[in-house]
C-alpha cells in the first residue's frame, strides 16, 4: 500500500506552481509604501587611507536623501561587526579600505537610479597603501600588514592541525613510493543568479522587519539582536523566495546593516539589492586554498599515509561560514574513501587585500578542496606505479563491513559501499571497452582520457557536542500542526533556496502521518512563525530537518494512537499503525485514519488527553551523514586547439534513502555543473595592485547550456544507520565529486606526454600550451 | 540614530528627468504611459508596473533572467529602454498562461523538473517560447544553442532541455 506523495515517489514539486507563473516572491520583488533605495560608493583601491569623504554633491542629486559613512556608523558603534569566525569586519570604513570594491559610503534615494547617481557623486580622497594579494608573500616578514590594528602584527590569522604528524612522517618514510603534489584551488564565487539584497522596515513601535536573502534566518536574527542591542522579539527576519544560495547567502554583508541604519535614519523602508558586479567584487568568495600534499603507497598499491599542508587565503577578514570549532571547515575528510593508517593535516589562515569570506560553493565546509586533492592524488599514485586507477581504488576502498569506520583524522563514517558505486559506474560506461579504445587511439597519437572520482562527502552538521555557529548548537527543527479537517501545516528552521523542501518535507510527513502530500503545506523562513533552526547550507536539511520531521510526526502518532483507541473503544496497546492507519490488531476492518483522529482531537479528545494535534521536535543528529559516489568522465582533446570535449560523464551517487528521485537527480545535475565550473571555467584573480579580474559575467565564465555536457546518473542505496529514515544529504555531492573526475580525465589523456597535473581551471590554452611544448600541435 | 522625517512617496519611480509618452501592448492589453527616458524596460515592468516575474541577474547582458518577448523576439529587457517599447508588443511570463491553462512550456518545466530556485525560469521559458515558435522540432543541440544566453546556476540544464522537448511534443512537434 502506498500513500499519495509519500517517500520514494517522483512527486511534481509544489513550489513550481508559483515559479512557472512568475509569481515567486524574491527580495527585489518586495515593494513597500514609501520605500527608499540604498546603493554604495566603492573603493577603487585594494588598500588605501581615506583622507576625506565629501557628500555635498551627492546630496544635490535629485532624489538623494542621505549619505551614510563609517563615521556615522561609528557614532552608533556599528562601523565594525563580528564575523562568524570570531574575527571582525567593517560595515563601512572609518579611515582605511582593505580591498577593491569595498563599500565606503551608502547613498539613500527615492529610486535605484538616483541612488546610483548619488553613489557616483560622493567624492572620496584616498592615499594608496602597499597591497598584498598573495598569501605566501603575505606571510613574509616584510609584507605590508593587512590588519595593523591587530595585536599580532602579522598577516597570519590562525594555525590549525589534526592527526599524527610523527606517525605519518614515519609511515611515509617507510613507504615504497611517495607522491608529492601541489594544488591551487582558485578563488571562485557562487554567483547564484539572484544576488544578495534586503528590505529593512521599522514599524511605528520600533519593531524591525528584515526581508533578506538569507539561508539562516533564525541565526541572523540572533546576530542582529546581539550586534544592534534591539530586543530579539522586536526583530522579524523573513527570508522570502531565494534565487539560489550555495553558501553565498549565509554571511552578514555590510549592505544589510547599512539598510537597517538607513531605515532607522530616514523613517522609511529601505531596499538594498547588489548588482552582479558588486556581488562578484565583494560578496563572500569560496576556496582559495594552496595545498601541498604527500601520499604514500606500497609497491603493490596499498595506500599508507597522507600529509597535507595548506595555506588558506581569507582576504582581509576571516569571514568564513564554518562551524566555530573548525576554522578550516571539514577539510580533514581528506582521507576520503581510503583506510589510511596515519594522516596529518595542517592549515594556516592568512590575511590579504581581497574581499573576505571562505564560504562553501555548493559544498559542505571545505569538502571539495579535500575530495579534489585526494582523488587527484590517488590517480597520480596509480599512474606512478602503473596500476589502473579503478583497480587501485577497488583495492584500497574502506570495505562495506568496516562501517561504522573511524578515519585516521577522527571522523566516524556512518555507512558506505564504495566498491558497489564504482563498479556500477564502470558498468554504465563499459570501462574495459573505453580503455581498449584509448589504447587504440594512443597508437594513432590521439588524446582521449578517462577520469574517475570516488569521493566521500560529509554533511548534516551536526551533533551539537561538536558543531555550533557562534555558540548556537547545530540542531534543526520541525513543528507540525494537524488541523481539525486533517490538513497539515508544518514549519521548519531550515530555508529552501531551490532544493524542493516544500515537496520533500511534505513527502516525509505523508509517509509518517498517513496524510497525502497535497494536504500538507510547508513553510520556512519567517522567524515569527517557524521554530528556531540553524538554516540550510552544507546539505544539512534532509539529515537534520528531515529527521526532525520524522521524530515530530512520530510524537503526533503516539498521541493519535490514544485518541484512535478512544474512538475504537480499545486500549492503545491493541492498536497497530499499519497501511497508514491505526488498526485493531488482527481486525483490520476496525481502523481509524489520521484524519479521523485529527477531527476527534478537536471535537472529541480522549479523556485525559489534551485537545489539539501538534508536535515540535528539535533534532540533534547523533553523527554526520557520509554520502558518497563514483564518477567517470571521458574526454577527447583536440590537438589543434587544446579544446576539451567531455564525451560522457556518468555519476553514480549514494545518498541513502531517496525521498524524491526526480529532485535528487536534479540536484545532482546542478551539482555536477557547479563541479564543472571550477574545473574548467571559473576563477577570480587579482593583479599585483589588487585589481580584481573577474568582476562581471564578461570575465567570470558561469557555464551555459553549451559548455555543460549531458549528465548521466546512476544510483546505489546504502541507508544511513542513524538517520530515522536512512537518508543522507545530496545537494552538494556532485560539486564535491565532479572536479577531480574531469581533471583526472584530462591528465589521463595527456599522461603519455608525461603530464601529471594541470592547475584548475583547465582552460584550453593551458592544454594547447602543453601540446605545443611537446611538439604535438 | 535620530529619525529624519521625509515625506512619503507616491510611486517607487518618481519621475524627475525628461519623459516620453509610450503606447505599448503588454500581454495583449494596450496601455499609455509616461516614462522617464533612461528607464530600462526591466525596471519599468518590475518597479513601475509591479510585474515582478521578469528578473534581474546581472549588469552585462549575460544572464537572460530578464528575457521578455518584444514583438515575439526574445530580448534582454535590462538592455532595452522602456521608450524603445513604444508602439510594440511585450510578452512576459505573466502572459504565458491563458484562460487558466498553462502554456506547454510551463507544463514542460514543472513536469520535467526544469527549475530549482525558479529565478532563471521566467527568462528561460520566454526564450523557449520563442524557440518553439520558430522551430517546433528542435534537436537537443539546437535547444542548447537557443538557451545559451540564459544562465541557470541550479539545474545543470539537462532537465531544461527535457522540459523544452516536452513542450515541443505537447505542441505537436518534438524530436
Ligand atoms: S539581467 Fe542579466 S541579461 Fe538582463
Ligand atoms: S533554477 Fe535557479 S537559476 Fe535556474
Amino acid at each position: 500500500m502506498t500513500i499519495h506523495g509519500g517517500i520514494g515517489q517522483s512527486l511534481q514539486r509544489k513550489e513550481d506552481a508559483r515559479f512557472i507563473r512568475g509569481k515567486g516572491n524574491y527580495v527585489d520583488d518586495i515593494q513597500l509604501a514609501g520605500m527608499l533605495y540604498l546603493d554604495f560608493t566603492r573603493s577603487p583601491y585594494a588598500h588605501a587611507k581615506i583622507t576625506a569623504i565629501r557628500s555635498e554633491k551627492a546630496l544635490k542629486v535629485p532624489g538623494v536623501l542621505a549619505v551614510i559613512t563609517g563615521k556615522d556608523l561609528d557614532a552608533a558603534k556599528l562601523a565594525w561587526m563580528p564575523t562568524l569566525m570570531s574575527d571582525t569586519q567593517m560595515v563601512l570604513p572609518i579611515d582605511t579600505v582593505k580591498f577593491q570594491g569595498q563599500e565606503v559610503a551608502g547613498v539613500v534615494a527615492e529610486n535605484r537610479y538616483a541612488a546610483a547617481d548619488g553613489a557616483a557623486a560622493v567624492e572620496i580622497d584616498y592615499e594608496p597603501l602597499p597591497v598584498v594579494t598573495d598569501p605566501v608573500k603575505a606571510l613574509q616578514p616584510d609584507s605590508p600588514l593587512v590588519r595593523p590594528e591587530k595585536p599580532k602584527k602579522s598577516n597570519h590569522i590562525w594555525h590549525w592541525e589534526v592527526g599524527d604528524k610523527a606517525g605519518t612522517d614515519a609511515l611515509l618514510a617507510k613507504s615504497d613510493v611517495v607522491v608529492h603534489q601541489d594544488f591551487y584551488i582558485p578563488r571562485i564565487n557562487v554567483s547564484s543568479i539572484e544576488t544578495c539584497g534586503c528590505v529593512a522596515s521599522f514599524d511605528p513601535m520600533g519593531r524591525l522587519t528584515m526581508y533578506m536573502t538569507t539561508q539562516a534566518p533564525h541565526a541572523i536574527r540572533t546576530v542582529f539582536a546581539l550586534v544592534s542591542g534591539l530586543p530579539e522579539q522586536s526583530i522579524r527576519v523573513i527570508s522570502p523566495d531565494i534565487g539560489g544560495g550555495f553558501g553565498g547567502k549565509v554571511p552578514v554583508y555590510p549592505g544589510y546593516v547599512v539598510a537597517i541604519v538607513a531605515a532607522l535614519k530616514t523613517g522609511h523602508p529601505v531596499k538594498w539589492v547588489e548588482t552582479r558586479t558588486n556581488n562578484l567584487m565583494s560578496s563572500s568568495f569560496a576556496r582559495d586554498y594552496h595545498i601541498s600534499a604527500d601520499i604514500g603507497v606500497t609497491k603493490d598499491g596499498k595506500l599508507t599515509g597522507l600529509k597535507v599542508k595548506t595555506i588558506a587565503d581569507h582576504g582581509y577578514a576571516d569571514a568564513a561560514a564554518n562551524p566555530s570549532k573548525f576554522p578550516a571547515g571539514l577539510f580533514h575528510i581528506i582521507t576520503g574513501s581510503y583506510p589510511f593508517e596515519k594522516a596529518f593535516v595542517e592549515v594556516d589562515g592568512v590575511y590579504t587585500n581581497k574581499p573576505p569570506g571562505g564560504i562553501a560553493y555548493r559544498c559542505s565546509f571545505r569538502v571539495t578542496e579535500a575530495a579534489y586533492s585526494i582523488e587527484r592524488l590517488v590517480d597520480e599514485v596509480a599512474h606512478k606505479i602503473g596500476m589502473d586507477p579503478a583497480e587501485l581504488r577497488l583495492k584500497n576502498f574502506i570495505p562495506p563491513e568496516a562501517f561504522p569506520y573511524h578515519s585516521a583524522l577522527g571522523w566516524t563514517y556512518d555507512s558506505g559501499n564504495y566498491g558497489g558505486a564504482l563498479k556500477l559506474a564502470m558498468q554504465m560506461v563499459d570501462y574495459p571497452a573505453l580503455r581498449r579504445e584509448q589504447a587504440e587511439k594512443r597508437k594513432k597519437g590521439e588524446f582521449m582520457g578517462i577520469g574517475i572520482s570516488s569521493f566521500t562527502e560529509i554533511v548534516g552538521a551536526g551533533p551539537a557536542h561538536t558543531f555550533d555557529i557562534l555558540g548556537l548548537k547545530m540542531f534543526e527543527s520541525c513543528e507540525i500542526r494537524i488541523h481539525p479537517t486533517g490538513k497539515v501545516m508544518a514549519r521548519f528552521g531550515t530555508k529552501n533556496q531551490g532544493q524542493g523542501h516544500e515537496t520533500t518535507y511534505a513527502q516525509i510527513l505523508a509517509t509518517e502521518l498517513g496524510i497525502p502530500a497535497e494536504n500538507i503545506s510547508i513553510e520556512e523562513g519567517d522567524t515569527d512563525t517557524a521554530p528556531y533552526g540553524l538554516g540550510t547550507y552544507a546539505s544539512r536539511s534532509t539529515p537534520t530537518a528531515g529527521a526532525a520531521a520524522v521524530v515530530a510526526a512520530r510524537k503526533i502518532r503516539d498521541k493519535a494512537q490514544k485518541i484512535a483507541a478512544h474512538l475504537l473503544e480499545v486500549s492503545p496497546e491493541d492498536l497497530e499503525w499499519k497501511d497508514y492507519k491505526f488498526q485493531v490488531k488482527g481486525v483490520p476492518e476496525k481502523s481509524k485514519t489520521m484524519a479521523d483522529v485529527a477531527f476527534a482531537a478537536y471535537t472529541n479528545p480522549a479523556p485525559g488527553v489534551e485537545a489539539g494535534l501538534e508536535a515540535v521536535d528539535y533534532y540533534d543528529p547523533p553523527n554526520m551523514t557520509y554520502p558518497f559516489g563514483s564518477y567517470i568522465c571521458v574526454v577527447d582533446i583536440d590537438k589543434g586547439t587544446g579544446a576539451i570535449h567531455i564525451r560522457r560523464f556518468v555519476a553514480v551517487d549514494d545518498c541513502g534513502t531517496v525521498i524524491n528521485p526526480m529532485i535528487v537527480e536534479g540536484q545532482i545535475h546542478g551539482g555536477l555543473t557547479m563541479g564543472l565550473a571550477p574545473a574548467m571555467y571559473e576563477q577570480i584573480t587579482y593583479d599585483e595592485g589588487g585589481n580584481i579580474r573577474g568582476s562581471s559575467f564578461l570575465d567570470y565564465l558561469v557555464p551555459t547550456s553549451v559548455e555543460t555536457p549531458h549528465w548521466e546518473t546512476g544510483r546505489t542505496v546504502t541507508p544511513s544507520p542513524h538517520h530515522p529514515i536512512g537518508a543522507k544529504g545530496v545537494g552538494e555531492s556532485a560539486t564535491v565529486g565532479a572536479p577531480a573526475a574531469i581533471v583526472n580525465a584530462i591528465v589521463d589523456a595527456l599522461s603519455p606526454l608525461g603530464v601529471t597535473n594541470i592547475d584548475i581551471p583547465v582552460y584550453p590554452w593551458k592544454v594547447w600550451q602543453i601540446l605545443h611544448d611537446k611538439g604535438q600541435t | 540614530m535620530a529619525s529624519t522625517a521625509i515625506p512619503r512617496l507616491t510611486s517607487p519611480l518618481p519621475i524627475r528627468g525628461a519623459t516620453h509618452k509610450i503606447h505599448v501592448t503588454i500581454n495583449d492589453v494596450p496601455f499609455d504611459f509616461m516614462v522617464e527616458d533612461r528607464t530600462l524596460l526591466v525596471h519599468f515592468l518590475r518597479d513601475a508596473l509591479g510585474m515582478t516575474g521578469t528578473h534581474i541577474g546581472c549588469d552585462t547582458t549575460h544572464c537572460g533572467a530578464c528575457t521578455v518577448l518584444l514583438d515575439d523576439v526574445p530580448v534582454k529587457s535590462c538592455t532595452v529602454l522602456a521608450v524603445q517599447a513604444d508602439g510594440r508588443k511585450v510578452r512576459t511570463v505573466e502572459g504565458l498562461e491563458s484562460g487558466g491553462k498553462l502554456h506547454p512550456v510551463q507544463e514542460g518545466f514543472t513536469t520535467e523538473h526544469g527549475l530549482h530556485c525558479g529565478y532563471c525560469t521566467p527568462g528561460m521559458m520566454m526564450t523557449s517560447v520563442a524557440l518553439l515558435a520558430k522551430n517546433p522540432n528542435p534537436t537537443e543541440e539546437e535547444i542548447r544553442r537557443a538557451i545559451s544566453g540564459n544562465l541557470c546556476r541550479c539545474t545543470g540544464y539537462v532537465n531544461i532541455v527535457k522540459a523544452i522537448q516536452h513542450a515541443a511534443k505537447a505542441s505537436g512537434g518534438g524530436k
